[in-house]
């Protein structure tokens, strides 16, 4: 049930999209509209999100140490795993973001007759990895619709992600990574046990509609050619803020549109933001020299305490029997 | 010893089965199962410490007594450490349920309980938060994961949130850093709301406060039960010590987990302090006040665990110490390296530690002003300061357990490494994947170290004992060393339980065993009294 409904949901978006379309002919509202609501939504939510996360301070320094820390001289500390400076921070957080640091750790837990072994497990790494990048390249790719002249870099990730030059129009890479890595996505989620087990219905949804979109993408690639040359111009509109529909563009254009404004709308209220939260995590973000430089907790104040009188007062004449000092005699 | 009253270790291990139900999460309602909880807080403890709520009740019956408007003041609780926490409020909102964390906590690993994988640990409480604070919860309900707050979902945060010990393993695993123990600390503070504490960790909270330590050790039982561990020293040793209580002028402080003045194995340990600062000269003193390293406010607030360690700086202060040493103990180092200085410093009344011994200046602690006596120790052995035979603990084969707090909060993995390759011949690292920053909780952490809960402590402590099997059957191991006051307690039951032919030791014990005092007479027993092998008949 909890991957049934989002699954029924993007395909409502489908046939919504298709509907609008080719029967309601609401191509201005889907090529238009809808995508200027989106970016929109977006942008405001995003932001708003980010905001509201830095609104709450971080009272303490609180890294989760994956190494050494520094202390004497002669004892090597891990400058990334432990990082006690800014640029060790820095390193850490990129190898977090790009490379995903911390679940290369990946173990697998099983019980081996009555005995616990760890394997090592890297598919989700991997899987993890080839989706997101996959998923920058495209992004990359599609600058070209949005931008006169295709600037140079854009040819050498297209050169690059064509490189095995087969099919034609020559077949991308990362079209294949990224339908395989969401496939391999979904299939970890309703196969593994355990994974299933905590999946909500919005750990599925962004799952098909990203495959709605990608595939929506290569049927419009590699089979159903699409108007190239109206798209762009649809596109140019966009962002000169002088919105023109051009004819001619196939409605699956419109079904591929309409998911992506979809799941940028939806990014924000969403665990995508997973993207801006990386960057803030306090167990991350933060360096492990918290007795060279003292960390300020903002809200801070004072509270009730025990002080040593109260407690002289309490013990006194215990203290006097045995020759501990007091202060009061 | 309460663990002979549970279920054996073979039928513990059998019934553990890692697929969960087929009844989801959310109409699944926590089932209290015996041994699996602590009793709950007694009224005059809470008293003790102006904490609401207080009344005895118990987490068995029907009725917890729960003030009129408990929702409320949840609501309000939740919303306030919203504010307060950016890990609280970033945590609630970019978990991908990836379950990379899922096989990661000892809990899940030791008893199979879906609720026990740190995702859906958080999800108990996320649900919540997804309810009354965020738009799609408030409209979609279940389709978002969100769900009303109702009495069964406030008892399964007692029963689940005690069965967590703050160990950050899962935290190391999780591509965003989410740190399930960051969730449990909030969400005990805010059933403390509530007075929804448990016995276990009040009465130590209270005893502190008002007594200094945990145990409620007072000024005379403190002096006497050191003095006791001199008359030992003095029979292994021949040489008398004489340490200084609360003495004003003295260079440095010494500040120990209680737990170490206690009971054996830490007892031990205690002595190695002893015979070591003797050995040195040092000019220190023990203070009565400041006589808890630990803080088991922790377990339950941010403001008790301040309340708490107050006393450490303000006694430096009163006895005009210049810099302080702690002792071996996990989660008063975490707190100390994490959050003490940010609590009650700057402690610019205090000097940059110096080692008077070998003029090493302790530059990591120029802040704070205090330094972990194994790094204190590790400096003397470097400089070559201290005499050693380590073949005077060539009977144990030891293996190091390294503590979560020290190890996931603070990065202290070669600090102790070093000092035991010093002072004994045979050490065996446990497999890769259970120690240093992937180190396993003992089981019994955050104030989970009560008897009643035993069965849930040796689930927890299962794969710990694993991995102290393994070197067993492999290297003959027979010591588990650590630096921890709650593992020299929590481990000595679980060894017993599942490898009794280990036995379990603090590393200034082992220090003390191999340190060569200056007009000692010829060793022949250990410091546990025990014979040392080899060396008996040369009396
Ligand atoms: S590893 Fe992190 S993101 Fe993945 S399920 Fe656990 S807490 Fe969530
Ligand atoms: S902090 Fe430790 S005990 Fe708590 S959920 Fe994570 S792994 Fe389990």
């Amino acid at each position: 049930m909890r991957a049934v409904i989002p699954f029924i949901a993007v395909l409502v978006l489908v046939l919504l999209a298709f509907i609008g379309v080719e029967v309601g002919k609401l191509n201005f509202l889907f090529a238009v509209v809808i995508p200027y609501v989106a970016i929109s939504v977006f942008t405001i939510g995003f932001i708003s999100r980010v905001v509201k996360w830095g609104k709450s301070p971080v009272p303490f320094r609180i890294p989760t140490t994956c190494g050494q820390q520094k202390s004497l001289p002669w004892i090597k500390d891990s400058k990334i795993e432990n990082p006690s400076s800014t640029f060790g921070v820095i390193v850490r957080m990129a190898l977090e973001v790009l490379l995903f640091r911390s679940l290369f750790r990946n173990l697998k837990t099983e019980m081996k007759s009555g005995k616990i072994v760890y394997g090592s497990e890297k598919y989700l790494w991997l899987a993890g990895l080839a989706f997101h990048w996959s998923f920058l390249f495209v992004l990359i790719r599609h600058y070209r619709f949005f931008i006169g002249k295709v600037p140079a870099f854009i040819g050498l990730v297209e050169g690059l992600d064509s490189f095995l030059q087969v099919g034609v129009p020559l077949l991308y890479i990362t079209d294949v990574a990224i339908l395989a890595a969401v496939t391999y996505l979904f299939i970890r989620r309703v196969y593994l046990p355990q994974v299933r087990y905590i999946s909500l219905p919005a750990d599925y949804f962004p799952l098909f509609l990203i495959f709605g979109i990608a595939a929506s993408g290569v049927l419009m690639r590699y089979f159903y050619k699409t108007h190239i040359v109206a798209v762009k111009e649809l596109a140019m509109s966009l962002v000169s803020f002088a919105p023109k529909v051009p004819e001619g563009i196939g409605v699956i254009f419109y079904i591929h549109l309409f998911l992506v404004s979809t799941l940028i709308a939806y990014f924000p209220f969403s665990k995508l933001m997973h993207m801006g939260g990386v960057f803030m995590s306090p167990t991350r973000n933060l360096t492990g020299n918290s007795r060279e430089k003292r960390h300020i907790n903002p809200w801070d104040y004072p509270v009730k305490v025990h002080t040593y009188e109260e407690y002289e007062n309490d013990f006194r004449d215990k203290m006097k029997s045995v020759g501990i000092p007091v202060e009061k005699e | 010893m309460a663990t002979s009253k549970i279920i054996k270790p073979n039928e513990l291990v059998v019934s553990i089965d890692y697929k969960p139900p087929m009844k989801w999460w959310m109409d699944t309602p926590a089932e209290f199962k015996p041994g699996m909880y602590c009793w709950g807080a007694k009224k005059k403890n809470l008293d003790a410490v102006n904490f609401p709520n207080a009344r005895d009740w118990s987490p068995k019956e029907e009725d917890w007594k729960l003030p009129e408007n408990w929702q409320e003041i949840l609501i309000e609780g939740l919303k306030d450490k919203l504010g307060k926490y950016r890990s609280f409020r970033l945590f609630m909102d970019i978990c991908v349920r990836c379950g990379a964390c899922a096989d990661k906590c000892h809990f899940f690993i030791g008893s199979g309980d879906p609720k026990n994988m740190p995702v859906l640990r958080t999800e108990l409480m996320r649900s919540i938060y997804k309810r009354y604070f965020t738009n799609s919860g408030k409209a979609l309900g279940r389709l978002a994961g969100a769900r009303d707050l109702t009495l069964d979902v406030l008892k399964e945060w007692w029963y689940y949130f005690y069965q967590c010990t703050e160990c950050r393993r899962c935290s190391v695993f999780c591509p965003y850093g989410i740190d399930t123990a960051e969730i449990t600390l909030m969400a005990r503070e805010l059933i403390n709301l509530l007075g929804l504490n448990t016995d276990w960790i009040s009465g130590p909270v209270a005893n502190c406060y008002l007594k200094g330590n945990h145990l409620g050790l007072e000024p005379h039982t403190i002096k006497s039960s050191i003095e006791f561990f001199l008359d030992d020293i003095e029979t292994i040793t021949g040489i008398k010590i004489e340490p200084t209580f609360n003495r004003k002028g003295a260079e440095i402080l010494f500040i120990a987990p209680s737990g170490d003045l206690f009971a054996d194995p830490g007892t031990y340990t205690a002595m190695g302090y002893l015979m070591l600062f003797h050995e040195l000269g040092l000019d220190y003193t023990w203070s009565t006040y400041a006589s808890e390293g630990g803080n088991f406010g922790f377990f339950t607030s941010n403001e008790m665990a301040k309340r708490l360690h107050y006393k450490v700086y303000a006694e430096a202060k009163r006895l005009g110490v210049k810099w302080i040493i702690g002792g071996e103990c996990g989660h008063m180092w975490r707190l100390w390296h994490q959050y003490l200085d940010t609590w009650h410093g700057p402690a610019d009344f205090l000097e940059v530690p110096v080692s008077p011994i070998t003029g090493t200046r302790f530059e990591h602690a120029k802040s704070s002003k205090f330094i972990h006596i194994v790094e204190f120790t590790a400096d003397l052995i470097k400089n070559g300061k201290l005499k050693l035979d380590p073949t005077r603990n060539d009977h144990l084969k030891v293996t190091w357990h390294d503590s979560c707090n020290t190890s996931r909060g603070m990065g202290f993995l070669e600090e102790p490494r070093y000092v035991l390759k010093g002072v004994c011949n045979n050490f065996y690292e446990m497999p890769e994947n259970t120690i240093r920053e992937k180190t396993f909780c003992c089981g019994s952490g955050t104030g989970l170290n009560a008897s009643e809960n035993m069965e849930l402590r040796m689930r927890g402590g299962l794969p710990r004992a694993n991995a102290v099997k393994y070197v067993r059957d492999k290297y003959g191991v027979n010591m588990l060393g650590n630096i921890c006051a709650i593992d020299r307690a929590t481990l000595k039951a679980l060894v017993e339980y599942y490898t009794p032919d280990v036995s379990v030791a603090g590393l200034h014990e082992l220090v003390g065993n191999a340190l060569i005092m200056k007009g000692e007479k010829e060793r022949t027993i250990d410091l546990r009294l025990e014979p040392l092998p080899g060396k008996e008949g040369k009396e």
